[in-house]
């Protein structure tokens, strides 16, 4: 199996820019919630990744 | 025939025997090859026919010939290598890996099956040189009972008691029996799980049970084993569906989610009773003075 990067945030997707600071990972912003959950599919089977939602507007994909 | 003869014959028959009612018992922890039941019985013969002989060696008296025991041990010892390498490296094809204690509990088993063996053969022998082939017989068929009991293992079910429970969710928190299981991220997700998620609870009975309950290998053999039977709805990509295991840090319950193919609670609370307790996760701290004073 390849190696993947574990428990480490590989993307961020944000509804609201003031939520969220750059710092390693990607950030994709996203206008609607129908948009949000659309790249945070996209995005967890590209990564290989688990989506996470923070609660406030921001999802975050990790690699497990 | 010669007493050496009858006595090789019996020995040899009674183990491998043995042998094979024991494959039969408990083929569920191996891989289902065909090849895999090949070896295992080749395995068994050999150490069958090494046990056999010793006894003869000894009434020769050809005592350098019982060296070969020492030999029996280092190859026995290898198997159980071998054993542990393919497991594992099959193991990391699995979606719900057995983990790393469950197979050296394989491996360890497959080992000491092949000295019980041999220790089978030997009775077995002994009784038929001395008293023919029908002591033998009984012989080593006493000894194989006797064997089977107390290799017999506990299960989980003996020290814990495996309540049914649901999946619930905080926001994104997905909870069972209040303890926090994980983050779901896609509202999707979420409902699929609160349709479609079978939950657990393991409440341990003693300080005992909740100290193998901890440790993280004997949690992994139980995921394995629930997954393994009822089927889960894990992919590569789809990370969510994970059958998990957390603790209740103040009682030291243990809840678990799955997200099965079969959606069958009591088959999920039977599976979940079956499952063995690992030789290497069990603990005992009760066994202890210091133990036992802490937990009153």
């Amino acid at each position: 199996m390849a190696v993947q990067l574990k428990d480490t945030i590989l993307a961020v997707i944000s509804l609201r820019p003031e939520k969220v600071q750059g710092g390693g990972a990607p950030i994709f912003w996203a206008e609607t919630q129908e948009e949000l959950e659309k790249n945070a599919l996209n995005l967890s089977r590209i990564l290989n990744g688990a989506i996470h939602d923070l609660e406030n507007g921001v999802y975050i994909i990790v690699g497990h | 025939m010669e007493n050496y003869q009858i006595s090789i014959l019996v020995g040899v028959t009674v183990g491998f025997l043995a042998r094979l009612y024991l494959l039969k018992v408990d083929y569920r922890q191996y891989p289902s090859y065909p090849h895999g039941y090949v070896t295992h019985i080749s395995f068994g013969f050999i150490a069958a026919a090494i046990g056999s002989v010793a006894i003869s060696a000894i009434m020769k008296p050809d005592f350098t010939a019982v060296t070969f025991l020492a030999l029996a041990a280092t190859q026995f010892r290898e198997i159980r290598k071998i054993e542990r390498e393919t497991l594992s490296n099959l193991d990391e094809s699995e979606l719900v890996p057995r983990g790393k204690e469950y197979i050296e509990g394989i491996a360890k088993v497959f080992e000491a099956r092949n000295y019980l063996v041999m220790a089978v053969a030997m009775v077995s022998s002994t009784a038929a040189y001395f008293g023919g082939w029908a002591y033998g017989v009984a012989a080593g068929a006493l000894a194989q009972m006797v064997s089977i009991r107390l290799m017999s293992g506990e299960v989980v079910g003996d020290f814990a008691e495996i309540v049914p429970s649901q999946p619930l969710f905080q926001g994104a928190l997905l909870t069972v029996g209040g303890v926090v299981i994980m983050n779901v991220g896609l509202p999707s997700h979420r409902a699929k799980i609160l349709k479609e998620g079978l939950a657990v609870v393991i409440k341990p009975k003693h300080d005992d049970a909740r100290a193998t309950l901890d440790n993280l290998g004997q949690r992994q053999a139980i995921l394995h084993v629930a997954a393994a039977l009822l089927g889960s709805k894990k992919e590569v990509g789809e990370l969510e569906f994970t059958p998990l295991a957390r603790k209740d840090i103040d009682t030291g319950m243990i809840a678990v989610f799955l997200l099965p193919i079969e959606p069958d609670m009591e088959c999920l609370i039977e599976a979940i009773r079956k499952v063995p307790i690992l030789e290497s996760a069990k603990r005992r701290p009760l066994a202890s003075r210091v133990g036992r004073k802490a937990a009153d």
